[in-house]
């Protein structure tokens, strides 16, 4: 197909010279583009080149930098009086003269901003915790004059989400910062230019010249004037470097360049929870060979732009408080990058420069950001997985996405939003909705809606159940009634919050590199799965005994009768309780589709908790299950620690039995385990865990961290962190630096998650 | 188990045999006996009392559970995706798995129907009866622990004479079934140049009339000790330290000296 089309020339455009041309020539499409350009590659690893003397010199200063940040006790500096727009600071570096790719958020590294749209409060405390001062400037400006998306939801809020969210039923929701989560189609500046983006929105501007306007028009229109205001300022910051991107890029380097500055300004607009780069490696792949095939670019200086990018890309830092390091811990920021995966032509997506993005981790050592996920497929190249196996169990840095199992769902160029969010680039976005506590609920379904902790009455009252003994039947009839109430509640908060984040603090750049109309989801999430299902379990399956205070509130459970220890327990692969998790997201999804959403966004939800599973475990108290209040929730979709008394095997496969089909926005598992209990040897570690993923993707697995990990050292690094500056660990859907979570998740890391050999 | 088949392999297994197996317990990912992946099954019961045992709670039959050995294959089955690809398949361990022989061979007997692979991971303390022969020939790769050349050191680390263990080994040889030998390095029990010296001589005569494919060197660790110690029973290798990389070393280099492919630890 592509052989008849001829190669572009100089008199379309210089930058595309030797191009083959398709509809990406006449329209924004840049898959087309990839489609069209770029070359599969089969082969290993053999080709990589090590690290320049510029790189690791440039390294060698980043770390120095990193050590300050962490001695300073996690953020280095604050511009506490600049507000962070697109192009609101003069242009920063490292060191100029070895940085190949250039840009940061202010005019030094690491040296935080204020973006304050999201909520001026969170700014302030957030300058404050770390012995910053926010500019009285800045405070008026944002509570004099100009209203925050933070002050719009608590406007909007009814009494019942206020005591929902401070019970810790609903949590995490992104009412206070940026909600994140959008993917800009970064790609788009480096292919046509900024001149030729503007001149697109002009056009569907105009498309929105119709007969009856009415407010989805008008609010369209106002949006597509921001995302044009949006591109000037892009321009503009990158004139600051000394760069004209209002033409297309020309080689690999401006290419890359362009391609960081589109995302850069995305960073520097919005402090989103997640801010995603999409799938760029293929994409640049096609620079790469053409400046190769040229004689312009020889395979070392291809690594060194990759290294020097990613080094950028692990400098992103947001300015937030320390509660929300408990929720999201290690200062995350999701730069998530996806490798690999299927085309829908059956070629492979594997690019060299998809295992160039790899070998960073070599190059400049683990690190959590950017957050590389591999889409696994059962037709990916051997050498290319044996390639991303090998990086795992040296580095535990990457993690896996079941390509086969989303390819009919996305297509073939998605993005991973966060952890396992998959988008349509330029196509696609999700409202952001953190998650319910399903432990919780089901607990409120025994107590009429009475929080277990402080009686206090946060649901709709209704009839508690009485019984000494709990009956399944009993249960479920309430807990389903329960569960019709916290997915309307749910969704209704999460549309005061997306409408208040549309007003207050549109994502102006990265909605600009969107087409027109894009797909929106409502993208809810649930924590707890395995305890809500092990509790129903024990009730179905044991005999459960309610154990009650002097107010009659059901306050712990004894489990007794027969099967007090043999029930049932999620993580087995056994179907009497399996099939209660599988019904449990099933059913949850089914009850937040009755509900209207904000823009008609679709309902979606993630089993992903992040690391918010100890904060939930944290507000939650005895369960039926035999869970103690306090302790933490598994992570994700994870069975409950110790209880999967069959091997990963039978973990994984239950797991994987969960619906993606009412999870859409993704199920996550986290898997660790000693180098010893995977394989006896490096390459019997590399072919075992490439059996693993084949299996648990043809299983229907959607999402799983690895970790080969020692636990004597991660015990090692507890004491002492300073040996342990670059050790990385999978977490629910992203990568941390062992060192940065706190003492509670570390603990959690090492007892509760790791399969060893029994 | 509660194990439905998944496929039509082996649907219906359960009604054309009855033949139960006393099982500790499975691991689904197994990694170090055998190559590939391995669905260990631990069969409760053994006739050793090693002094380092660390599955001390299989020493007897009681307290095991009881399963049908075809309900075993149609949860086996289900795991077939992930084991067949890896070139693994079934570990029968223990426990012994020797003491269940009849139950074991007709588990391979359809491991076998599913396309994996079979091991056979025993301390080789039996008599060979037609039925032992019989589970050889259903064993793609015999794991075979050698404790002591010393017959007296033999049965004060482990509680029986090594003579049996001993002719099982040379029977496996002369079967030709590959086998690889463990040895387990104990401080101070198993390290005396001269027995590790006549355990080699005596590797090296398997090599000669059978398929042996590799020693394995296990160093001595005290992770089952707490086994010991919920039962109520006093760890006996109380005040032995797993040993050094140097003691690994000189016993693999004696061996090596009989031209025995040695793989230690990493």
């Amino acid at each position: 197909m592509t052989h008849t089309v001829p190669s572009l020339t100089e008199t379309v455009s210089a930058e595309w010279a030797g191009f083959r041309a398709g509809r990406w020539v006449d329209h924004i499409d840049v898959r087309d583009f990839i489609q069209r350009n770029y070359v599969p590659y089969e082969g290993d690893e053999s080709f990589l080149a090590p690290p320049t003397e510029a790189t690791t010199a440039l390294w060698a200063k980043v770390s120095k930098l990193l050590a300050s940040e962490n001695a300073a006790g996690g953020t280095l500096d604050v511009d506490t009086s600049t507000i962070s727009t697109i192009d609101s600071h003069g242009p920063g570096y490292i060191d100029q003269s070895l940085e190949r790719i250039v840009g940061l958020q202010t005019d030094a590294p690491l040296r935080r901003a204020i973006i304050p749209n999201g909520g001026i409060r969170v700014a302030e405390s957030a300058c404050k915790a770390y012995g910053f001062t926010l500019d009285p400037k800045v405070w008026e400006i944002f509570t004099r004059y100009r209203k925050t998306h933070n002050d719009g939801v608590f406007d909007a809020y009814t009494p019942e989400m206020r005591a929902a969210r401070s019970a810790g039923i609903i949590t995490g929701l992104p009412d206070a910062y940026g909600r994140g989560r959008i993917i800009g189609d970064y790609r788009r500046v480096a292919l046509y230019g900024i001149n030729r983006l503007i001149q697109d929105k002009e056009d569907q501007k105009s498309s929105v010249e119709i007969g009856s306007m009415e407010e989805d028009e008008i609010r369209l229109r106002e949006e597509i004037s921001e995302q044009i205001s949006a591109l000037r300022e892009l321009l503009t910051m990158a004139e600051a470097y000394g760069f004209d991107i209002s033409r297309p890029a020309g080689n690999a380097r401006e290419a890359i360049q362009w391609l960081y500055f589109a995302y850069l300004g995305s960073v520097k607009e919005q402090n989103g929870a997640a801010m995603s780069l999409g799938r760029v490696a293929t994409f640049l792949d096609v620079y790469m060979e053409r400046d190769i095939a040229a004689g312009v670019l020889t395979e070392s200086q291809a690594q060194e732009l990759i290294d020097h990018f990613v080094m950028k890309l692990r400098l992103v830092r947001f300015l937030r408080t320390p509660d929300y390091n408990q929720l999201f811990s290690g200062d995350p920021t999701w730069v998530t990058e996806v490798l690999g995966g299927m085309g829908t032509d059956g070629r492979t997506l594997v690019s060299r420069t998809s295992f160039r993005f790899l070998h960073t981790l070599y190059n400049l050592g683990a690190a959590p950001e950017p957050n590389l996920t591999v889409l696994w497929a059962l037709g990916l190249p051997e050498p290319f997985k044996r390639y991303a196996a090998k990086v795992s169990v040296d580095t535990s840095s990457i993690q896996y996405e079941n390509d086969d199992l989303m390819r009919p769902y996305w297509g073939d160029d998605y993005g991973i939003a966060c952890c396992v969010s998959a988008m349509r680039l330029g196509k696609q976005m999700q409202f952001f909705g953190a998650r319910c506590n399903l432990a919780k609920a089901l607990l409120y379904a025994i107590n009429g809606g009475r929080d277990e902790l402080n009686g206090i009455q946060v649901g709709p009252r209704f009839e508690p159940i009485h019984g000494e003994y709990l009956d399944y039947d009993e249960v479920m009839s309430k807990f389903d009634f329960f569960l019709d109430w916290i997915a309307n509640l749910y969704i209704n908060t999460l549309n005061v919050i997306h409408y208040m984040h549309d007003k207050y603090s549109y994502e102006r750049l990265q909605m600009a590199l969107h087409d027109r109309d894009v797909l929106r989801t409502m993208a809810c999430g649930i924590a707890g799965l395995s305890v809500c299902a092990d509790s129903l379990s024990a009730i179905k399956h044991a005999k459960v005994r309610a154990i009650r205070d002097e107010a009659g509130t059901v306050v712990d459970f004894a489990i007794e009768g027969p099967n007090a220890d043999s029930w049932p327990k999620f993580g087995n692969n056994d179907p009497a309780v399996d099939s209660i998790a599988v019904d449990l997201v099933e059913r949850v999804m089914k009850k937040l589709q009755k509900n209207r959403t904000y823009r008609n966004a679709e309902p979606t939800m993630s089993v992903l908790t992040i690391t918010s599973n100890v904060v939930y475990g944290a507000k939650t108290g005895n369960t039926p299950d035999g869970r103690k209040a306090g302790e933490p929730f598994a992570p994700g979709a994870n069975p409950m620690h110790g209880r999967d008394s069959h091997g990963a095997l039978a973990s994984l496969s239950s797991v994987a039995k969960l619906p993606y089909e009412f999870s859409q926005d993704g199920i996550s598992y986290t898997f660790s385990i000693e180098p010893s209990s995977l394989g006896k040897d490096d390459s019997g570690r590399v072919s075992n865990l490439c059996s693993l993923l084949d299996g648990y993707v043809s299983e229907g697995g959607h999402h799983i961290n690895v970790n080969v990990l020692d636990r004597d050292m991660l015990r090692d690094a507890m004491e002492h962190p300073e040996r342990y500056p670059q050790l990385t660990i999978r977490v629910s859907g992203y990568a941390v630096n062992f060192v940065k979570l706190t003492r509670e998740q570390q603990l959690d890391v090492i007892n509760r998650t790791f399969h060893a050999r029994i | 188990m509660r194990g439905t088949p998944i496929g039509g392999g082996l649907a219906g297994a359960t009604d054309a045999s009855q033949t139960t197996a006393t099982i500790h317990s499975v691991e689904t990912f197994g990694t170090v006996d055998g190559p590939g992946i391995r669905y260990v099954v631990f069969f409760q019961g053994c006739p050793l009392r090693c002094a380092y045992c660390h599955n001390r709670d299989t020493w007897t039959r009681a307290g095991g559970k009881t399963v049908k050995v075809a309900d075993l294959a149609v949860d086996i089955e289900r795991y077939a995706g992930f084991l067949r690809p890896s070139g693994g398949g079934v570990t029968a361990t223990g426990g012994e798995p020797l003491l269940q022989a009849a139950a074991v061979g007709e588990l391979f007997d359809l491991v076998h129907g599913l396309g994996l692979t079979t091991a056979l991971d025993t301390s080789g303390h039996a008599a060979i009866t037609p039925v032992i022969h019989a589970l050889l020939e259903r064993t793609d790769l015999v794991i075979l622990d050698l404790k002591h050349a010393d017959d007296d050191a033999h049965r004060n680390l482990v509680g029986v004479t090594n003579r049996r263990i001993f002719d099982f080994a040379r029977e496996v040889a002369r079967t030709g079934r590959p086998l690889w030998v463990r040895h387990v390095v104990v401080p101070g029990y198993t390290t005396a140049e001269a027995d590790v010296a006549a355990l080699g001589s005596f590797i090296a005569e398997l090599a000669e009339h059978g398929d042996l494919q590799r020693v394995e060197l296990l160093a001595y660790h005290e992770l089952g000790r707490h086994k010991w110690e919920a039962l109520g029973e006093r760890y006996l290798l109380e005040s032995v330290s797993p040993p050094t990389a140097n003691e690994m070393r000189a016993v693999a280099e004696v061996l090596e000296g009989y031209g025995l492919p040695v793989r230690r630890p990493d």
